[in-house]
């Protein structure tokens, strides 16, 4: 993985120094809150509802052991001994204190990492596949790529004061495993002939007004990329609204001018930025793709794994849900679910973090990696060793069985601890779990996303969830309402809205029956939860939601 | 006709904590019972401007409304009752402190 340079290392160093300052000045009163926010936000420190919440940035999702003890360390010295992972691949703390900061922040800098830009109108953490390099069926790893893109836009003295936050998501493989087309800038790597290039998707995003990328560019040659997207970004600068924040995002600039009014005047910056990039960005990209290299992947004994399977039916439940096709046969990618029933999605203790730091180290090559589905991901084991990692998890209560499940469900903070949600998504979330941990039918339910939001503002994709769940404000009293047949896939689709919401009583019950109604209405147990709603359209799930409506109509 | 004015505290952030935190009469608290109870508009705008003016100690000071238990003040809207209480998946917060 990418190791700093010492201009990285001295770059970092003195912003955390000036954040130590600015600290300082604040807390003997020098610097007031308006002057003191815009700085605390551009390092990733925000003020929730109960405390100081730190993001922290883990650029493409990728951490080693080293990076993840720290986190650990962390968690424990000064927070509540756990740490929340998040749809972004970033790790919040939600209970620092403010002279606490810039102590975190060298910890953090100790292990290369830093809270910068996980705020503010800037380009934020550049996500990836947490795949990337280990999947069999990927064109090429989207991490390099991504590197150079952090690079670029880390403290670009252009792109400080957008209208508005950006996001650029990467990924090397047909299967999108980063919801690309959700994204301000949405990249596939891709091949024509022999040659690599870039797709490049702009104006997805969720929120507010919820849009699916358009593709401003097949195939963007490699030369091409960093230019492209400083026209992009820059276009966007000028052009995007500063007079409504709800419609200052690309996606909207993009809705309103066209996209080929956007692609004429990306091309107009182009030919203008195109001579300033005069090749020392491809050197760069070069050699951080040397810090990516493949590992040295092991030739070893496959019996462990096979006889485990054979002998073990929990182990063989977890392998068929939590492993993926690896790249080399003889290797698995482990997802390792934040899910266990009734707990809090993305959180892990430090302890859990621990551990999978040392799991990593043994068996994966020190490589681990935050999902934005807020799960963790050993992305190299070989197979003979998956049933020590295994049990290794299960002992910390990290060995539940349900990626791709219904109960590993994407939830945003919610109103537990963000000041901007209006109702609460993570008791939603732990009771929808528990409730059909009871009802022993999720292995039988099969492949069903479920994704919550506790705002508008759609932190947990809920517009991209096969059932979509908003938390919603309405006469003081929180409301769910309910979008189904939603997909953040290569095949994205914005989910509809199924009728009026639901109380937070009545919640857990509207989503059993809307699965009572699939698993009556599915052709046989392959035909998945979004396949069905595909097939059967909105109707047969709205009869099952709401049988009063239905009652009363008869 | 304007609403009626309902029974008001002032809250804000701790500055250096993250702390919610309620004006008393004799400074500040952590404890939503022991906050200063405001029935009167004009008063209570004063209150605010008063906590407003300690920059070098709290953060995003407002008015919140509350109910009287007798005479102790109770959140009305469940958002303040999160800030009053801490986070419902774990015993943090202020729920751990009192």
């Amino acid at each position: 993985m990418y190791h700093y340079t010492d201009f990285d290392a001295a770059f970092l160093k003195e912003r955390n120094a000036q954040f130590r300052a600015q600290v300082e000045r604040r807390i003997d009163g020098s610097l007031t809150e308006d002057e003191f926010k815009p700085l605390r936000l551009m390092n990733g420190l925000y003020l929730q509802l109960h405390a100081y919440m730190l993001r922290v940035a883990i650029p493409y999702g990728t951490l080693n052991s080293r990076q993840m003890d720290q986190l650990a360390m962390i968690a424990d010295k000064y927070d509540k001994g756990y740490g929340h992972f998040t749809t972004r691949q970033n790790i919040q703390y939600n209970w620092p204190e403010l002279r606490d900061v810039p102590d975190m922040l060298d910890a953090l800098a100790e292990v290369n990492m830093h809270a910068i830009q996980t705020s503010g109108n800037t380009i934020r953490n550049v996500t990836a596949d947490h795949f990337a390099g280990a999947a069999a069926d990927e064109v090429a790893d989207p991490r390099p790529v991504a590197e150079l893109i952090r690079q670029w836009s880390t403290d670009h003295p252009e792109f400080q004061f957008l209208p508005r936050k950006f996001k650029v998501a990467v990924t090397g493989s047909a299967a999108d495993r980063a919801v690309i087309k959700a994204h301000d800038i949405g990249l596939r790597i891709v091949k024509q002939g022999d040659e690599i290039g870039y797709e490049v998707i702009i104006g997805g995003g969720l929120g507010r007004t919820p849009m699916i990328g358009k593709v401003l560019y097949d195939f963007v040659p490699q030369a091409d990329l960093l230019p492209t997207l400083e026209a992009i970004v820059s276009v966007y600068n000028l052009l995007g609204r500063r007079d409504n924040k709800y419609k200052a995002r690309i996606k909207i600039t993009v809705h309103e001018n066209g996209i080929q009014d956007i692609r004429a005047r990306v091309e107009d910056r182009l030919k203008l930025i195109r001579p300033q990039f005069g090749g020392i960005d491809q050197q760069m990209l070069a050699r951080i793709e040397a810090d990516f290299a493949a590992p040295t992947f092991l030739k070893g004994y496959l019996e462990p794994y096979h006889n485990a399977y054979a002998q073990d039916p929990v182990f063989r439940s977890w392998a068929d849900t939590n492993l993926s096709a690896h790249r080399n046969p003889d290797y698995a990618i482990v997802s390792i679910s934040l899910k266990a029933h009734g707990k809090t999605p993305g959180d892990a203790t430090s302890r859990q973090m621990r551990l999978m730091a040392a799991l990593a180290k043994r068996y994966g090559h020190d490589e681990l990696r935050i999902s934005h589905e807020q799960n963790v991901i050993l992305p190299h084991v070989h197979k003979g060793d998956v049933p020590s990692v295994y049990y290794a998890l299960k002992a910390e209560g990290l060995g539940t069985a349900n990626i791709g499940l219904i109960s590993d469900i994407i939830a945003c903070p919610g109103m537990d601890y963000c000041a901007l949600a209006t109702a609460r998504s993570i008791p939603i979330a732990q009771e929808i779990a528990t409730r059909f941990e009871a009802l022993k039918l999720e292995h039988d339910i099969g492949p069903l996303k479920i994704k919550i939001s506790g705002c508008i503002n759609a932190c947990g994709h809920h517009h991209v969830g096969h059932i979509g769940i908003l938390g919603l404000d309405r006469a003081g009293v929180e409301n769910y309402q309910i979008t189904l047949g939603g997909d953040g896939t290569e095949d994205a689709q914005i989910g509809e809205r199924a009728g009026p919401g639901f109380s937070a009583d009545q919640i857990v019950p509207a989503i059993e029956r809307i699965v009572a109604a699939y698993l009556a209405l599915r052709t046989d147990p392959s035909e998945t939860f979004l396949t069905a709603y595909r097939r059967l359209g909105l109707a047969p799930f709205k009869a099952a939601l709401y049988p009063e409506a239905q009652a009363n109509a008869a | 006709m304007p609403k009626p004015f309902t029974p008001k505290v002032v809250t804000a952030n701790a500055l250096r904590e993250g702390d919610v935190i309620y004006q008393s009469t004799t400074g500040w608290t952590r404890d939503l019972a022991q906050a200063e109870v405001l029935t009167d508009p004009a008063h209570a705008d004063l209150r605010e401007i008063e906590a407003a003016a300690q920059t070098s100690h709290v953060v995003g000071v407002y008015l919140a409304d509350v109910a009287l238990e007798g005479t102790t003040p109770v959140p009305v809207h469940f958002r303040e009752a999160f800030r009053a209480k801490g986070p419902s998946n774990y015993a943090h917060g202020k729920q751990e402190q009192f």
